[in-house]
């Protein structure tokens, strides 16, 4: 186990990605606070199979996007388990269309939680990991991100800004101890994925040179290196996961 | 007000390894004794902590020197 002792933060942990990076992290032998946003039964659920890996867990509703409950959220957590070593910045929401047909409010919606809601949960954890003089931060990016993706523009550019502010917080927080980094996850099988047609996800796998979709399991594995001793002369980067989508 | 200073003067000493000798009120954090941009959020911090006390953003930006950090806690306490 390369995680013992540690306390994590995972956002949107209910399912999807963020519930197999809260399981991994478990595993590896972290206590979890499991936050979601709409799903309870299932937040519970992830907590329920994260004590039965016998650590412990808590389940905390908030909405990212705002900045009280995440202050809330974060304090809670410390709380609960009197530090917090890592936090996985993991909560998002997709709203697509073309630009022409894109509303303003489902621009704000996805900024405001993909984008914003990273900047807030980094801010109010920095004040527990620079007394720490330690901290690990992983933020979900998108390998969209960084290719574009026609219908997407509000979620490319928000994951696109998470990059960048990946990269601000790692060199603001470095010289406390603390490691910023992101992970951009190419095609993987979720909730979010299995919505999208059956020729698009045909099309999308001839981009692919390893031909296959990834599985929630890859990104979690690749959090767990960066959150641990193994990636502690990694900040500022974003790994891409994705089959070698983008090279 | 006096026992303010001294508490003050020994979390600066603690957190930026400046002599005793250094600190006085009107001592700038960033100028006279070679803080950065971080080193003032993090004493910001101590003092919250050593005072009981929450300094919000906008104050915080305020206190540029021994003089102010001391002021303000005074102010408050």
């Amino acid at each position: 186990m390369r995680l013992e002792g540690k306390v994590a933060l995972v956002t949107g942990a209910s399912r999807g990605i963020g519930r197999e990076i809260a399981l991994e992290l478990a595993r590896e032998g972290a206590d979890v606070a499991v936050n979601y946003s709409g799903s309870e039964a299932r937040a519970l659920e992830t907590a329920e199979e994260i004590k039965k890996l016998g650590r412990n867990a808590i389940v905390i509703q908030a909405d990212v996007s705002s900045s009280e409950s995440v202050e809330r959220m974060v304090k809670e957590t410390i709380g609960a388990f009197g530090k917090l070593d890592i936090l996985i910045n993991n909560a998002g929401i997709t709203k697509d269309n073309l630009i022409m047909r894109m509303k303003e409010s489902d621009w704000d919606d996805v900024i405001n939680i993909n984008l914003k809601g990273v900047f807030l949960c980094t801010k109010a954890v920095t004040r527990q990991m620079m007394k720490q003089r330690s901290g690990r931060i992983i933020n979900i990016s998108s390998i969209v991100g960084v290719m574009g993706n026609a219908g997407q523009a509000n979620y490319v550019a928000a994951k696109a800004g998470v990059i960048g502010l990946t990269k601000t917080s790692a060199k603001e927080l470095a010289s406390r101890g603390i490691t910023v980094n992101a992970v951009a996850p190419g095609f993987i099988t979720t909730d979010m994925t299995d919505k999208l047609p059956e020729e698009v996800k045909a099309e999308m796998l001839k981009s692919i040179p390893l031909a296959k979709l990834g599985e929630p399991a890859d990104i979690a594995r690749t959090v767990i290196f960066l959150a641990g001793e193994d990636s502690r002369y990694i900040t500022g980067q974003t790994l891409h996961v994705d089959g070698g989508m983008v090279m | 007000m006096a026992d303010v200073l001294e508490r003050v003067t020994k979390i600066i000493v603690d957190r930026l390894g400046v002599e005793e000798s250094q600190i006085n009120l009107e001592a700038s954090f960033k100028d006279d004794l070679g803080a950065d941009s971080l080193d003032v959020v993090e004493l910001v911090m101590e003092l919250e902590d050593e005072f009981s006390m929450e300094i919000s953003d906008d104050d915080a930006e305020k206190i540029g020197t021994v003089g102010d950090a001391v002021n303000y806690i005074n102010s408050k306490m």
